[in-house]
């Protein structure tokens, strides 16, 4: 069992939606309750992830931030080290590749939550602001959880870009996928066993959670 | 929508006679995995086969390791080049394979460092043990030394010049030696160890400098292919054809050693 490798990925997966939690309640609200033009083609930029391959996105990282590249040389200029191969890229990658299983199951939180409710709401002079903390939050919750465990379970499974940028650098960028991948090329069947067996229980832990929520979402207003 | 419709039925139905149309089951052009170092030596040759024999075969680069794990799950590669001829052995012991196989080559590597690296490739490692010092190098790329041949002979080169404790840190792994290269050509790392036969190649050699590394510093990289159970007849003349005079110039041509031959 590679624990190293266990505990790059919890952390990956734990920024990642630390970072996808504001941009989702902010953005899955506003593409629940406004209409503008563009609206969806601002809603497939935001599926694509869940169409393209991730080879894709390891393709552009690799070009767009590769060290000869403008924005690789001004990313080095700045922090010091490439971001291929680091930590950093990773955690890039991996918030693009999560934006849809964030942001979709917190857009549908808040579309369910009941118009009336909000209106209500507003006549009765409440703020936008505390329409937001008293009613949208307690509503859309079961949504906003899911699309975080969804991109959580989804980040520890994430296997492509993390092989074409990532290096395999233990502490770094050698996440638990690449670990199991590592070690049935290796031979080492036992610990591919064993480190496989623990993704299987998270990410299935992940997704009786999430439909135990969604559920509950579905009870609520259905 | 009467056209419509037609439309979907006659494509569907195209599909299904060109999936099972007999022209197609009858060429079988065999599937043959490589190595990922034989990439352009191996390219050239099957280009060539192709020309002389008027046969086809299919050829699938990767890394030694994960052929053998395939090959030995019954996956349906006619003949298997490896980097390495202990992975032959180990299918030959499996009883996958018609034989122990044929030394075909044995391989080299090199330092190499891309344009713009700080980095200077030189045969005894000289700028690379300064480099190393003076922290000029920051990512370092070599293969998987886990499992990828090309990866352990790098490692044993580092090893014996006394500069693995220093190259670690700065370690980026490929996952086969291909991968690796690429690393060490991207500009992302300031050099790197892989295939000679690679570096040799004009699509690697134009992006940066590379020098050979000593024979004598990492134990032989003696590269065995092998015909599997299920080979057909094409597959054996490719075999065959593999070990011909002209095969034995184009590897020749891209940096290896060839079986019977002084280096």
């Amino acid at each position: 069992m590679d624990w190293s490798a266990l505990t790059l990925s919890l952390r990956l997966g734990a920024l990642t939606i630390l970072i996808l939690l504001p941009l989702g309640v902010i953005v899955g609200r506003l593409l629940a309750f406004r209409q503008f033009r563009g609206k969806g083609f601002a809603q497939a930029v935001l599926a694509l992830p869940l169409v393209l391959p991730p080879t894709v996105l390891g393709y552009y990282l690799l070009v767009a931030f590769g060290g000869s590249s403008p924005l690789g040389e001004g990313w080095q200029a700045l922090v010091g080290h490439s971001l291929v191969f680091s930590f950093e890229g990773l955690l890039l990658a991996s918030v693009i590749v999560n934006v849809p299983f964030a942001f979709q199951p917190m857009q549908r939180g808040f579309e369910a939550i009941p118009p009336d409710v909000r209106e209500a709401a507003a006549c009765s002079g409440l703020p936008p602001w505390r329409v937001f903390w008293m009613i949208d939050l307690p509503l859309a919750w079961p949504g906003i959880v899911t699309g975080l465990i969804l991109a959580f379970a989804h980040t520890l499974g994430e296997f492509g870009v993390v092989l074409m940028v990532g290096g395999s650098i233990p502490g770094e960028t050698k996440t638990i996928a690449i670990a199991i991948y590592d070690r049935v090329q290796a031979f080492d069947n036992h610990a591919a066993g064993v480190m496989s067996a623990t993704l299987l229980l998270l990410s299935f832990a992940a997704l009786g959670v999430t439909y135990i929520l969604s559920s509950r979402i579905g009870r609520r207003h259905g | 929508m009467p056209t419509r419709r037609h439309l979907l039925i006659m494509a569907a139905g195209s599909i299904w006679t060109a999936a099972s149309s007999p022209s197609v089951l009858a060429q079988a052009v065999p599937t043959i995995a490589a190595a990922a170092d034989l990439k352009f030596a191996l390219e050239e040759i099957a280009a060539r086969f192709r020309a002389d024999a008027g046969q086809d075969v299919k050829l699938t680069f990767g890394s030694s390791g994960n052929f053998t794990t395939q090959l030995m799950q019954g996956a349906p590669f006619e003949m298997f080049l490896s980097a390495d001829e202990g992975f032959v052995f180990r299918l030959a012991d499996a009883g996958k394979t018609l034989d122990r196989g044929t030394l075909y080559a044995e391989g080299r590597i090199v330092l190499f460092a891309p344009k713009g690296s700080p980095l200077k490739p030189d045969g005894n490692f000289a700028d690379l043990r300064a480099a190393l010092q003076d922290g000029r190098i920051q990512r370092f790329a070599i293969a998987n030394p886990e499992h990828a041949p090309y990866g352990r002979a790098a490692e044993q080169a580092l090893k014996g010049q006394g500069l693995w404790e220093a190259v670690l840190p700065k370690l980026v792994l490929g996952e086969n030696v291909s991968q690796a290269a690429q690393f060490a050509t991207s500009g992302s790392a300031q050099g790197g160890i892989f295939a000679y036969s690679l570096a040799v190649s004009p699509e690697v050699s134009s992006l940066g400098s590379y020098a050979l590394i000593p024979a004598e510093w990492h134990a032989p990289l003696r590269q065995r292919m092998v015909l599997m159970k299920n080979a057909s007849d094409i597959a054996k003349s490719f075999y065959a054809y593999i070990q011909s005079p002209g095969s034995r110039a184009i590897f020749r041509k891209y940096g290896f050693v060839l079986p019977g031959e002084a280096a």
